[in-house]
């Protein structure tokens, strides 16, 4: 049973956390990820949930707690933003390591400073090496999807990883959507029973976890985590199709969007690929030009084999970045180029939106217009440029 | 019912077995070891955390660990949020029937990982309630990384970052009193304890264990390579120590405060700077001044406890 709500994207993930019930919820405010645990407060106080809600101190507690409770054999999910993420920073890579399934959404916000409660990508961007799957939600009915997909993923035994859900602050957290949600019993049979065997409550096998790991174990233990990334291709994919099935949303690692038959082609993240989704709609109406759009849903782990293939006969990309990394460019960029470095076209860098600017519409259409002409002329110059900012 | 007779402990299986990498001479093992006895009794099994520190990386060196109870190690500032996880995992299982066990938790720090970088961890773990036992094994600086000065660290101590030199003493701050900040918590029971006089030591791990909500013991943990002592001295540097009432041993329990050990004849604080080499500067003219402040300090501290002793007791 389906039935369609009307949820802002903090609440379509508040919602989804309900019908998910873990066992241990641990989080600390920040704005924008506010409202979505005063919501699963409320399901707490409401006794709509089993969950032991751990009301922590800091962000580096929510993550130090989930990873003992996670470790101790509970499902478990916290949320945040911007320096929220970032003061867990340190937490991010325990948990990876230590293989702890953890849900977490995290409503994007601009790092500090100046300081900004407003959508960038800046904080995921700054934990894409954690360790951590990343899922990226183009609105308010994908952060629900996400979310719920989440677990099955995280807790995947060719995995066991935690995922970051990335939902645009403000944007999709704020803005009220109507969207389809599953009945509880639904999300239920699809997640499934959490079992960690080897955790810390079975004192009949006392083990030891987060031990000390030198030179002769450290790297075996690193490797493991990178062949579970692998792994986690085809997992996202199994239950990206497995859940369409059941909802008729499918998911996979990318969605392209008008690539066929595009001349250029925008890769991004987020919310923002729905204003560029209509900018080529437009385009193509309004003057004739063949534009695309290629969404990077999964971008931990980065899907480089599929993105060469969905752009093989793309003349002309242009890839937008909601971050940078200072002295390079835009992190999306730079990893899409060195995925098709084997067989690139040229390529262009679009950083936008930073602290919560707004792209609109008329910006993407000239991103994209842009785009045509260093088709035209071949001269894709200069590779990196900004939107929207006052030189 | 838990005992501390220590005959019947002999018999039982240790739980922090041999062939560790702690140092010789080190209080820290002999402390746990009697800890995990004590909190590990009848049909209460013990779930231990462990801050990053000496303790940490001498007894679980990959693929081996010294310890038979289960143990989870974080990072250095995160064991109390750690258990207090952990903790809630076990709440939220049995309220669920999915779990039937006792548990006793622990969680156990060095001072630096307790005093200093945990200090905002273990408050928070405190004010909302866990039932834990946090215990602070106290060597009065960073020892692990080489010796450098905490907020443990006692007024004219020569550590690594706080050297005594030509024109500095050693550290010139006292050391941070960390039972009274948890006491401020209104816990149901802090204590302090040596490892020197088990049966104290075991009776406030049992009383600890056995209270419902955030519990809380520091324990002195003599570190000869620290302190700079011969390696066989360990337990006579605690009795020192609370001879000279430089550590006191004393609980608080339900806000009422009882001294454990009241020297007959208070030794003179100079006995305990003699004994060690980190205080060896002091005896230097130009130091001795602070031989007098750190007498002092002790005294003014001891005294207050008496204070607050008598107060309690309504006297």
């Amino acid at each position: 049973m389906s039935e369609r709500m009307a949820l802002t994207g903090n609440d379509s993930a508040a919602y989804a956390l309900k019908q998910i019930n873990p066992d241990v919820v641990a989080a600390y405010p920040i704005t924008p990820q506010t409202e979505l645990m005063h919501k699963f407060a409320a399901y707490v106080a409401d006794g709509d949930v089993k969950t032991e809600f751990v009301t922590v101190e800091s962000e580096h507690s929510a993550m130090s707690a989930v990873v003992g409770a996670s470790l101790a054999g509970a499902r478990t999910c916290t949320a945040t933003s911007a320096n929220g993420l970032a003061l867990m920073w340190e937490i991010l890579y325990i948990a990876a390591s230590c293989r702890c399934p953890i849900v977490m959404p995290v409503i994007n916000r601009a790092l500090s400073g100046p300081i900004n409660i407003h959508c960038d990508h800046s904080d995921t961007m700054g934990a894409r090496d954690a360790g951590w799957i990343q899922l990226y939600s183009e609105n308010c009915q994908e952060a629900y999807d996400n979310t719920i997909q989440a677990v099955r993923i995280a807790e995947h035994p060719d995995v066991r990883l935690p995922v970051m859900v990335c939902l645009d602050g403000f944007i999709l957290s704020h803005t009220l959507e109507s969207l389809e949600t599953s009945d509880d019993q639904t999300v239920q049979n699809f997640i499934g029973e959490f079992e960690r065997p080897d955790n810390l409550l079975n004192v009949d096998h006392a083990e030891t976890f987060g031990a000390f790991a030198l030179q002769n174990y450290y790297f075996e233990f690193k490797k493991q985590q990178a062949d579970a990334m692998v792994n986690a291709v085809a997992v996202v994919q199994g239950i990206g199709s497995e859940y369409g099935t059941l909802t008729g949303r499918p998911y996979d690692l990318l969605e392209p969007y008008r690539c066929d038959d595009a001349d250029v082609v925008l890769v991004g993240l987020g919310s923002t690929m729905g204003t560029a989704k209509q900018a080529a709609d437009d385009l193509r109406e309004e003057e004739g030009l063949k534009c695309g759009v290629l969404k990077v849903r999964c971008f931990r782990p980065f899907p480089g084999e599929q993105l060469c293939q969905a752009l093989k006969d793309v003349p002309m990309v242009g890839v937008m970045d909601r971050a940078i990394s200072f002295g390079l460019g835009g992190p999306l960029f730079h990893e899409v180029r060195s995925a098709r470095y084997d067989a690139a076209g040229p390529m262009m860098n679009f950083i936008y939106g930073l602290g919560g600017r707004d792209l609109s519409l008329d910006d993407a259409g000239e991103v994209f217009r842009t785009l045509a002409r260093a088709g035209e002329s071949g001269r894709a110059e200069p590779t990196v440029s900004y939107v929207g900012v006052r030189e | 019912m838990a005992t501390t007779n220590l005959k019947k402990l002999s018999d039982m299986p240790e739980l922090l077995s041999g062939g560790h990498a702690a140092c010789p001479g080190c209080a820290g093992p002999v402390a746990i070891r009697q800890i995990l006895l004590a909190a590990q009794q009848d049909d209460v099994y013990v779930v231990a955390g462990i801050a990053t520190g000496c303790m940490e990386v001498s007894t679980t060196v990959y693929p081996n660990s010294a310890w038979r109870v289960p143990l989870v190690h974080n990072a250095f500032e995160n064991v109390a949020a750690t258990i207090s996880g952990a903790e809630a995992a076990y709440r939220s299982l049995k309220k669920q029937g999915k779990y039937d066990k006792k548990v006793a938790f622990l969680a156990i720090g060095g001072d630096g990982g307790t005093y200093d970088i945990g200090l905002q961890s273990l408050s928070g773990a405190l004010e909302r309630g866990h039932d834990f036992t946090y215990i602070c094994y106290d060597n009065e600086a960073y020892m692990n990384t080489g010796i450098q000065r905490s907020g443990a660290t006692p007024k004219g101590a020569f550590t690594t970052t706080a050297p005594a030199g030509k024109v500095e003493p050693g550290k010139r701050q006292v050391k941070k009193d960390l039972t009274a900040i948890v006491a401020a918590h209104e816990v149901p029971y802090a204590a302090q304890a040596s490892p020197h006089r088990p049966r104290d030591l075991m009776k406030k791990v049992q009383k600890a264990v056995g209270i419902q909500g955030p519990c809380f013991l520091n324990v002195l943990s003599p570190c000869p390579r620290g302190w700079r002592y011969p390696p066989d001295q360990s337990m006579q540097m605690c009795k020192l120590a609370t001879d000279t009432c430089v550590w006191a041993l004393y609980e608080i329990e339900d806000g009422k405060l009882t001294v454990n050990y009241k020297p007959k004849q208070k030794q003179p604080v100079r006995d305990w700077l003699k004994s060690q080499g980190r205080f060896r500067h002091l005896f230097a003219p130009q130091n001795e001044y602070l031989i007098e402040e750190i007498q002092q300090d002790v005294d003014r501290r001891w005294q207050r406890l008496l204070a607050l002793e008598a107060m309690d007791k309504g006297q």
